[in-house]
């Protein structure tokens, strides 16, 4: 890259008119809506008061701290069991030997994604129901005697959770494996390395980027929703969006489901900037 | 001989090696397929329950899924939420990524943080802070509201993929362009637009099917007039009913070919 | 110097016998042999496709041959892997472990083979110093330039004391200053570690600064190995001539043998050259040369490199008359293009001050020593 002079001002202009549609919208109803919600989650549903009152409460009424709980552990669950699955499935596809067979895979790999959200959920419901295929088959073959109650459960929350996440981690790490320069595993066999050496200490520190934006994408998309859980989970073990989703149905407080939404907005910015050193790491291994 | 021998050695560790990858590639794909290979199997069942055994094809279902209102116009309403949102998202994007690229100025990096901003966020903020704005300012939920809500997450998608596809070649041909005494509106007209089709394209088709299938903010922001996921989600109150699985194997086939479709536009793009 | 035969390969320390590399549809090696001596440099030479970078993966171990044996010290090391084989590869783009500093690059091989902290401290500390990058063990790779990055793949690859380095293309991505000083930075270096070096270039000014041993490959062959001087003062094959450079040549049949030398019947009369040595003689003298048998009416070729062709009267045999068409300045010479009524083209150097105007005509002259006659075609 070479060094430019500082554009100046005049020179600014055109590049920020361009731009500034689309920054307005975001400002109009994104900034502004979030401003909005920070104000709201500052006043007392019933009183009208300005104060801290409602996240005193987040962090001390028993519902919501183990909502909190819940959503935590849930996620922290969720992201692991899905790297620990999707990194042996994205690395046997990009170990296939013709660039074809690697698209043809990943590419299977992904459809369901196009399942609709919703329709994704309620149809795990079906495979884990208790009459569902997944009971029919143990039944039959006879690795059990009683249906399993998986449905309407947090482990059919999971499954349901690790069932998208690995699709999403297999592109992202994929994506990562592919990037690192082959030769780099065969300079390290040269040197001597076993292959499980050889993964240790260069394809796995390099496929750390892909990791990295999987487990983020993850956290985000794992800690902000309510489908799953509120399909799945039977209301078992409630995580935080379904809290606030109750707020504003049942409730009518958006104060309070505001705040709540701040706490969850928190906990996905310590996520970013704990796994901003890898998300940023360039030259992945060239 | 010993060299024979540590062959055969090789071999059979790498033939082992070599099967269970196989072996856990086809665990992965049954797991990834399974749920959709039971919806789209027991959308032909021949019986009121969703679940083995199964008792037979039939297209009942996909007809009273077909015959219900609710349900049409809800995907009516998917249709011009997701078209009018893709298509607002993407020029909006465009002209951002074609500001960034082109010219540069002070804080660039700051308006690209920014516009992909929304991006790191779940839905639900986005959705709860559009949804408190409106309580505010005394909107009604509404389409509308649902619309801008999707601009909102999927334009720094758009603007993503297009920053993506500028590349120094085409700043080059544009300048060639503007040599010739071609106008700003005209060479992006004539020259950028066209060059930029299939990422415009693939652009609008991503925009669509994420928006198509959004129900969170939709659920948030909507009241009388839904969209087809808040509408299934409605359906699933009643239980387990293979009605479900028949509107749900629809709109998988349908953004299954639309993705794959928006795939080709972009690999087509990068190959050439 | 002497003469490897194939009796000696017992002392060699690479051994390389009757190698074949197929792959379906095409054959990347042919039955090729090579012995070289500890401590040789050996220079892999010839075109894209001809063989010298299977020939480099085969001897590393990155590749099986389909058939053949591969020694290394009198050990046979045809079926192991890289890793335990005692050579280390410098690859054409280094291969740098991006996400360690220079000083943990050049460590990891020493790691592995249970070195004492303190142990790979020092010997990195080595390395760095041979390399000439004795400051920056901490910088990441990143920050280095390509020369450095060149320095820090051979450190790592020489810091466990290989018994063969094998370096492909090393010098290939730098520019012709840098290259020019990274080639003698080499020559150092190996002088300095005594080790055997393999090295695969299509660069012949490359070779022949640095080999003891060029080895020129064509089509998954060996077309002709030798030291430097002669293999490109007397090749033993018409690729080998062409491709260690510039040339003349007269195309011709042979009239007649007399010893070493051969008379060659052409268009512009007759010739007497050297007969074309052997593949793998060392030396030109006549004992090295022998071991081919030359027919009268023969197809065959003079070959007479540009500073052996002389326009003075007194410098040997005449080879008729022929017009100056190009000439181009080089700096310290001149060359000359010309040709003959018959349409034979020569080309020769000249010194600056006297050089012939474009379109006078002269009389190319070569000493009888000066010209090789290699036989028309192969095989």
């Amino acid at each position: 890259m070479n060094k430019m002079r500082r554009p100046s001002r005049r020179e600014s202009l055109p590049g920020l008119l361009f731009a500034s549609p689309a920054l307005l919208w975001l400002v109009a109803f994104f900034a502004a809506p979030l401003l909005a919600m920070v104000a709201v989650s500052l006043r007392d549903g019933t009183t009208g008061q300005y104060g801290i009152g409602n996240f005193v409460q987040v962090f001390t009424e028993k519902a919501y701290t183990d909502a909190l709980f819940n959503s935590l552990t849930l996620t922290a669950v969720v992201t692991l069991a899905s790297l620990v699955l999707a990194y042996p499935l994205a690395y046997s596809i990009a170990s296939l030997r013709s660039a074809r067979m690697q698209r043809l895979a990943l590419t299977f790999a992904v459809l369901p994604f196009w399942t609709s959200y919703v329709v994704r959920s309620y149809a795990w419901l079906l495979v884990l129901a208790p009459t569902g295929p997944l009971n029919s088959v143990l039944l039959a073959i006879g690795l059990i005697h009683t249906p399993l109650r998986l449905a309407y459960s947090t482990t059919a929350t999971e499954i349901g959770f690790v069932h998208f996440f690995i699709m999403l981690d297999t592109l992202t790490i994929y994506a990562s494996l592919v990037q690192i320069n082959p030769r780099l595993a065969l300079a390290a066999r040269d040197l001597g390395a076993s292959a499980l050496r050889t993964f240790l200490s260069v394809t796995l520190p390099l496929s750390l980027p892909g990791i990295a934006v999987g487990a983020f994408l993850t956290i985000v998309l794992c800690i902000g929703d309510y489908v799953t859980p509120q399909i799945l989970g039977g209301m078992r073990a409630i995580v935080l969006p379904q809290t606030v989703m109750m707020q504003i149905q049942k409730h009518l407080d958006l104060p309070m489901a505001s705040a709540m939404s701040l706490v969850l907005t928190v906990v996905m910015a310590l996520a970013y900037l704990t796994l901003y050193r890898f998300l940023k790491t360039g030259e992945p291994g060239r | 001989m010993n060299t024979s021998q540590k062959r055969g050695a090789g071999g059979w560790k790498q033939l082992a090696c070599k099967g269970l990858t196989a072996a856990y590639m086809a665990a992965c794909f049954c797991f990834i397929f399974a749920p959709v290979a039971v919806l789209v199997l027991f959308s032909f069942q021949d019986g009121r329950l969703p679940v083995p055994p199964f008792h037979g094809p039939t297209l009942h279902w996909y007809a009273q899924a077909l015959a219900n209102d609710r349900l049409l116009s809800a995907m009516g309403h998917s249709f011009l939420v997701g078209a009018g949102s893709a298509f607002l998202s993407v020029v909006l994007g465009f002209l951002a990524a074609y500001g960034l690229a082109r010219y540069r100025f002070r804080g660039q990096t700051l308006v690209r943080s920014i516009l992909v901003l929304p991006m790191a966020v779940s839905y639900l903020i986005v959705g709860m802070g559009l949804l408190v704005m409106a309580s505010w300012l005394n909107i009604a939920p509404s389409l509308w509201l649902v619309c801008i809500s999707h601009v909102v997450i999927n334009m720094p998608l758009a603007f993503a993929i297009c920053s993506a596809q500028f590349n120094p070649a085409q700043v080059r041909m544009e300048m060639a362009a503007g040599d010739l005494g071609a106008s700003l509106p005209r060479v992006l007209l004539q020259i950028t637009v066209p060059m930029m089709a299939p990422a415009l394209s693939a652009a609008f088709i991503l925009c669509f099917t994420l928006s198509w299938d959004e129900f969170l903010t939709a659920f948030l922001l909507s009241r009388f007039d839904i969209t087809l996921p808040v509408a299934i989600w409605g359906l699933l109150r009643g239980g387990l009913n293979p009605q479900t699985n028949a509107i749900g194997s629809m709109v998988f086939f349908g953004a299954a070919a639309l993705a794959l479709g928006a795939e080709y536009l972009m690999f087509r793009k990068k190959s050439s | 110097m002497t003469v490897l035969h194939p009796s000696s390969a017992s002392s060699a320390h690479l051994a390389v016998e009757a190698v074949s590399k197929h792959y379906p549809g095409q054959t990347a090696l042919e039955t090729v042999s090579l012995h070289v001596e500890r401590g040789r440099y050996v220079v892999l030479l010839g075109p894209s496709g001809s063989g010298k970078t299977t020939l480099l993966s085969l001897i590393g171990g990155f590749t099986m041959p389909s058939s053949g044996i591969i020694r290394i010290g009198g050990q046979d090391v045809t079926d192991l892997p890289p890793a335990k084989r005692p050579t280390t590869t410098v690859f054409q783009d280094y291969a740098l472990f991006p996400h360690m500093t220079v000083a943990a690059n050049i460590e990891f091989g020493l790691k592995l083979r249970g070195l004492k902290a303190d142990a790979r401290k020092a010997r990195v500390a080595t390395m760095l110093e041979l390399v000439g990058l004795g400051q920056h063990g901490e910088r990441s790779i990143q920050a280095l330039s390509g020369g450095q990055r060149q320095r820090v793949a051979l450190a790592r690859a020489l810091a466990v004391k290989p018994e063969i380095l094998l370096l492909d293309e090393p010098l290939g991505a730098l520019d012709l200053a840098l290259r020019r000083q990274m080639q003698d930075e080499l020559h150092r270096i190996q002088r300095q570690m005594n080790r055997t070096f393999v090295h695969v270039t299509h660069d012949q000014e490359e070779a022949m600064a640095l080999a003891d041993l060029i080895v020129v490959m064509s089509h998954g062959r060996i077309e002709d190995m030798g030291p430097p001087r002669r293999v490109y003062l007397r090749p033993a094959t018409r690729f080998a001539a062409t491709f260690m450079g510039e040339s003349t040549q007269i195309e011709g049949r042979i009239h007649g043998q007399d010893g070493q030398s051969i008379t060659l019947e052409t268009e512009i009369g007759l010739l007497r050259g050297m007969a074309a040595p052997s593949s793998g003689a060392m030396t030109d003298s006549p004992a090295d040369t022998q071991g081919r048998i030359w027919r009268t009416g023969d197809k065959a070729v003079a070959i007479i490199r540009p500073e052996n062709i002389r326009t003075a009267p007194e410098s040997g045999q005449a080879m008729g008359q022929a017009l100056v068409y190009e000439t181009v300045f080089q700096g310290n010479y001149v060359r000359v293009f010309a040709r003959s009524e018959t349409g034979q083209t020569f080309v020769l150097h000249s010194p600056a001050r006297e050089v012939p105007a474009s379109g006078s005509t002269i009389t190319p002259h070569a000493l009888m020593d000066d010209i090789t006659i290699v036989p028309a075609q192969e095989d």
